[in-house]
């Protein structure tokens, strides 16, 4: 390196030399231009703009310049430098996405690999159709209700008009617990909560109940002794059959689609009194399939209706077991098998699918049926 | 009840033409319950045969008969396996093209060495009854003849189910009677059309002391015991059901069929003294026609004689006094018994007749004199018999109105029905209507109160007419908060992954046993069941435990490697012997006694229980998956009670079924709430699962008592975190939790949190001690801590430790 000017000699280092300073340029430049990747342009920036390149050196030798010739000889330099930064900052940027794609390149998976590792739930289609049941009901302002399925005599045959001798009280093939004497049932219906929801609440009542119960019935296609029912109960002043009528369509539509009908049949129940059997319009074939062969229909058996379950006006004398006046209040009651719901439902058509606990037809149904 | 349509056209003015789907649909309408409708079912040659000819065949295993018989225009050979016809009789003969019930289809073919040449038909194979031991000889018919009007099979015959208010429905008087008003035709009454009779002639004395309020005998003589039953009783009794046995037995099956009045015939020579009708003696016993001998019921009633009972009152007959193939003389019984007495000794002996099933419903109590009379006049016509003399004790209670409001039927069904709709309805049915006051039929027992009048005329007006609009609206407000809480924790665990299923909750104490349960543990304390469906699971679950392990089994069985299942439900708990009071309806139990009923019954909280085996997480092109274990079990025991707020403590414990070393007690606020962890190698072995198979099981009672519906909001700090990590050595026995909780306690308001994260056991600590390291995070709500505040905290925490007997590893 030259010494310093203080004697303001008119010297021109070599390293200033325009045609140098040009040369070191263009150098610079082919070199950063070259650099495929970010360690060849690191050594680019080594060799053409660190403190030991060309252009250090001449920015140095400005100080051997006389003073009038410095500001000439420090912009020379420094637009040199400038331009040499500015293509390795370029550089470096260019070459960061080629990278950046590069790399992206390389970490393409199949995302067709199924990802099963973790275990996935599901819930009962029992117990899921029975909360959707329960909501109907609620959006329409009846409550839930659930109670005991070992049940108290008293609660499922005398409050309910069914006296000791009455033949109900055997067709209903009753599982009995402990002594003769016991005073117990495992209950063989859910209509024992209408007692205990009118024992304890004024009317008007309107409520729900969907529970388990149990009738001596061995394991078949479609029968199980251990089954569901929900119960539907309304006490208030003024309801008739037409209300039970509306709620039951207004249900049916609900569970199976708009425009599906219920049809009243007379029959008997001792705690409701008038009664009826609720058949369910097909909702497979809304009747098509009857009398038409060409068109037969698995659900109904081409009979157009199913059989859901029974109904009636609540029986004055289960109101005056429960300490209501039948002068005052009326009410209706209705009760439906909820694996029967579910297996027309869904098209199930064996109940031991229902019963077995089988993890595969759970999972089959997911979190909601 | 089995009613043939010509029968019940006998008494119903029916549209001529009307065909068996109509009327059946006509009665359902009213309220019968038609199940089904039973129409011709044999198709092609079916004949009137005569046996001319039989050849036994005697080198087969089995009796074989080859019959010639003559068939009107010929002469045909027919195989034949039964042998209860003889040459000469009339028998029903299936031709080459014919084709029975289920689509068998008769040809000629050859069997037995010859060609068969149709098919002699029994019962069974006509689809008339159930009978398949013989052929069906017919009574009368003429070669040739179609034999289906002959057996009836040109008649369609409705089954019904009948419920029981219709006892009356018991018979094709009543059927009939419900046609005619379902149709609006005129019935004539076939009990009013039997002939008055004298009563003059011998008599049997009747000594009436319980159980019935009408009783009557008349005595019959000269009954020829040759005489055979006539075909058209034969066709309808067996169209009915009913199996022909003699003309006597058949003569009062018929008359029970037509009119609904059970009838017995004794064998007058065979009784001694006056029938008494009475409550049996201390031990009495008596052998009923099904050959049982039974001891009687002080409850029950029996017909005696001076030789003791000789008949179950309304039940069935006695052997001693049985009509038999040489009685002559008979006494013909037609009573009116209570209808609840039968209905009990029907229950106590498990002993259903046609007789009980009609008296246990109600069988119209003016009826037993027509019946009687009825059967007697078929006595002399068909056997020739003398018709003896009557004893007739009557002590019914005149049938008393029904004070009814006209206005009540258009209250409760909805519709506007005029005070004239109702009197006529009620007129149709038999009341007779005055003014307010109702005055039911005899034969309708079950109208006892307004609201029964009320369903006379809502079925008769009809259901079809009710109309429908929106459903009636309750005066609810949603789900109640506890609804909320327990379907949150019911639907927690197939969130978490695992999958619910059902069983039965039904035990067995061996299912008990493979739990390991010691003798005094709560949970064999169960409910027998009085009649269980399986003599190996008589009790009432007292545990979710045993239902989900066989679940497991069935699905291990089905090809399942791993499982992540739960099951909710309710268990019975606490009492073996249940005693409950039985209140009377009709009032409100006193309070007392409400309580009484309820508080006898078992406890029966709902538990939840989970059970994992196997793989958690899978293997797969990830790498390695992870199987379950205690501590998964755990951990999804504590996330089912967080659904609800609620935190669980867990405490080491040895409870069966699980690992005496790995298994978890469950605690909100001291209170027990569960139990999870490993299953015990024996359970897991038993039931062929996955090895270390792990399981819970939640009381969610407890659980929902200590629910935090509405959870406080944390106040969340912005000031900047301090981390400490402290390594410390304590006795292999003491549970990380209790470290942990001391460390929490010693730290005091400003230690955030305290988290394990590390366990370990090995060569740099003593054999007897283990190391465990925690990280700890603190915080202040209101400043930056100080290095001050840093050292307190941890100096404290670490005083709260060494209480513990923990050591600071160096």
């Amino acid at each position: 390196m030259s010494a310093p000017n203080k004697n303001f000699d008119p010297v021109t280092p070599a390293a200033l030399d325009p045609a140098n300073l040009q040369a070191a340029v263009d150098a610079a430049l082919s070199a950063i231009a070259a650099a495929e990747d970010l360690p060849a342009l690191k050594q680019a920036r080594l060799e053409h703009s660190s403190d030991k390149s060309p252009l250090a050196l001449a920015n140095r030798e400005i100080g051997a310049l006389p003073p009038s010739a410095k500001a000439a000889a420090g912009k020379a330099v420094g637009a040199a430098r400038g331009a040499v930064n500015q293509a390795l900052k370029a550089r470096e940027a260019a070459l960061k996405v080629a990278e950046r794609e590069r790399i992206l390149t390389s970490e393409r998976v199949d995302v067709t690999l199924v990802n099963d590792r973790e275990p996935v739930g599901a819930r009962h289609p029992i117990h899921t159709i029975s909360e959707h049941i329960a909501d109907a009901f609620v959006s329409i302002g009846y409550g839930v209700v659930e109670g005991p399925e070992l049940e108290s005599e008293w609660f499922n045959f005398d409050a309910l008009n069914i006296d000791r001798d009455h033949p109900a009280r055997t067709m209903q093939d009753t599982f009995f617990v402990g002594a003769a004497d016991s005073g117990a049932v495992l209950r063989t219906h859910t209509s024992p909560l209408q007692i205990r929801t009118l024992l304890t609440q004024a009317p008007p009542v309107y409520v729900v109940c969907p529970g388990r119960v149990y009738r001596t019935d061995e394991l078949d296609a479609t029968h199980t002794p251990v089954f569901h029912q929900v119960e539907g109960l309304a006490v208030d002043k003024g309801l008739s059959m037409v209300d039970l009528k509306s709620t039951l369509d207004w249900f049916a539509a609900t569970m199976f689609g708009e425009g599906i009908v219920t049809r009243l049949r007379p029959s008997y129940f001792p705690f409701t009194e008038p009664s009826a059997e609720v058949d369910l319009e097909c909702f497979a074939c809304r009747g098509e399939s009857v009398g038409n062969p060409d068109r037969p229909c698995r659900t109904c058996s081409s009979e157009g209706w199913i059989e859901w379950g029974g109904c009636g006006m609540v029986n004055p004398r289960v109101l005056r077991s429960c300490g209501i006046d039948p002068d005052e209040y009326t009410g209706f009651a209705f009760g439906m098998g909820i694996e029967r719901t579910l297996m027309f439902r869904h098209g199930i058509t064996d109940m031991r699918d229902l019963v077995e606990g089988d993890v595969r037809f759970t999972t089959a149904f997911g979190m909601d049926g | 009840m089995r009613a043939p349509l010509s029968w019940i056209k006998e008494y119903a003015a029916l549209p001529e033409q009307v065909s068996a789907r109509e009327v059946a649909e006509r009665l359902i309408a009213v309220g019968l319950e038609v199940e089904s409708v039973d129409e011709v079912s044999v198709e092609g040659p079916l004949v009137v045969g005569r046996v001319l000819e039989i050849e036994e065949l005697t080198e087969f295993k089995k009796p074989i008969r080859f019959c010639q018989v003559d068939v009107g225009d010929q002469v045909r050979g027919i195989i034949c396996g039964a042998t209860n016809f003889a040459v000469g009789d009339l028998v029903a003969a299936a031709l080459p093209g014919a084709v029975l019930p289920g689509g068998f289809q008769i040809s000629a073919r050859k069997t037995y060495g010859h060609v068969s040449d149709g098919m002699l038909a029994s019962g069974r194979e006509l689809g008339i009854n159930d009978e398949y031991d013989g052929i069906l000889i017919l009574a009368e018919g003429e070669v040739g003849q179609d034999a289906r009007g002959v057996l009836g099979l040109d008649d369609a015959v409705l089954d019904i189910a009948v419920t029981p208010d219709r006892g009356y429905c018991l018979s094709i008087r009543g059927i009939a009677r419900e046609a005619a008003l379902a149709f609006d035709v005129e019935f004539s009454d076939p009990a009013a059309a039997v002939p008055a009779l004298e009563a003059a002639g011998p008599t049997q004395p009747v000594d009436l002391r319980a159980g019935a309020d009408r009783f009557t005998t008349r005595v019959l003589t000269g009954v020829d015991p040759s005489a055979a039953s006539p075909a058209y009783m034969v066709r309808r009794l067996t169209q009915c059901g009913m199996r022909p046995v003699s003309l006597a037995v058949d003569i009062t099956n018929y008359v029970m069929l037509e009119l609904g009045q059970p009838l017995h015939a004794f064998d007058a020579d065979k009784l001694t003294g006056a029938i008494q009708v009475r409550l049996p003696h201390d031990g009495e016993t008596l052998e009923t026609l099904d050959h049982v001998q039974r001891t009687l019921d002080p409850q029950d009633v029996v017909i005696a004689d001076d030789s003791g009972a000789i008949a179950l009152a309304g039940v069935m007959g006695g052997l001693t006094t049985e009509i038999d193939d040489a009685s002559t003389n008979v006494v013909l019984e037609a009573a009116h018994f209570g209808a609840s007495r039968v209905a009990a000794t029907s229950r106590r002996h498990k002993l259903s007749s046609e007789a009980s099933r009609r008296f246990e419903r109600g069988v119209d109590d003016d009826l037993a004199l027509a019946a009687s009379n009825r059967a007697a006049h078929l006595f002399a016509e068909l056997a020739g018999a003398d018709i003896g003399g009557l004893v007739d004790i009557d002590s019914r209670e005149a049938i008393t109105g029904i004070a009814f409001d006209p206005q009540l039927p258009t209250r409760i069904v909805g519709l506007d029905i005029p005070e004239a709709t109702v009197t006529a309805v009620l007129t149709r049915i038999g009341c007779n209507v005055d003014g307010q006051s109702v005055q039911p039929p005899s034969w309708r027992p079950d109208l006892r109160e307004p609201i029964d009048l009320v369903e006379e005329v809502a079925r008769v007006v009809g259901y079809d007419r009710i109309p429908s609009r929106g459903p009636a609206m309750g005066t609810g407000i949603g789900l109640s908060e506890s609804d909320r809480l327990l379907r949150r924790l019911r639907r927690r665990p197939a969130e978490l992954g695992l999958v619910e299923v059902l069983s039965y909750p039904f035990l067995g104490e061996a299912e008990l046993d493979a739990l390991g349960l010691p003798a005094d543990d709560p949970r064999r304390v169960a409910v027998r069941l009085a009649n269980p469906l399986s003599d190996e699971q008589p009790l009432m679950r007292t545990t979710l435990l045993p239902g989900l392990l066989a679940v497991a089994r069935r699905n291990v069985g089905r090809g399942a490697d791993s499982l992540q299942v739960y099951e909710y439900g309710q268990v019975f708990r606490d009492v073996a012997e249940v005693r409950a009071p039985v209140a009377d309806a009709g009032t409100r139990p006193e309070g007392h006694v409400l309580d009484a009923m309820l508080s006898a019954l078992p406890r029966q909280p709902e538990h939840l229980a989970v059970l994992v085996a196997g793989a958690w997480s899978r293997s797969g092109w990830w790498g390695t998956g992870r199987d379950c274990d205690w501590s998964d079990a755990i951990r999804l025991a504590r996330a089912v009670a967080r659904a609800v707020g609620v935190h669980l403590d867990v405490e080491t414990d040895a409870h069966a079924p699980w690992h005496p070393g790995r298994c978890a007690r469950l605690t909100v606020d001291g209170h027990l709430a569960g139990h999870a962890g490993e299953l015990h190698p024996d359970v897991v072995e038993a039931y062929g699962l996955p090895a270390r198979a792990a399981a819970v099981e939640l009381d969610l009672s407890v659980l929902l008592a200590a629910a935090t519906p509405v959870v406080a909001a944390p106040a969340v700090s912005t000031f900047p975190v301090a981390k400490e990590d402290v390594a410390l050595v304590v006795d292999r026995e003491l549970s990380a939790e209790q470290l942990r909780k001391a460390l929490e306690r010693g730290g005091g308001a400003l230690l955030e949190s305290v988290r394990l994260f590390d366990v370990y056991e090995g060569p740099q600590v003593p054999d007897d001690k283990k190391s465990l390291a925690f990280s700890l995070r603190l915080r202040a709500s209101d400043r930056t801590l100080t290095e001050d505040d840093i050292t307190g905290v941890r100096e404290a925490a670490l005083a709260a430790a060494a209480e513990l007997g923990a050591q600071l590893r160096g």
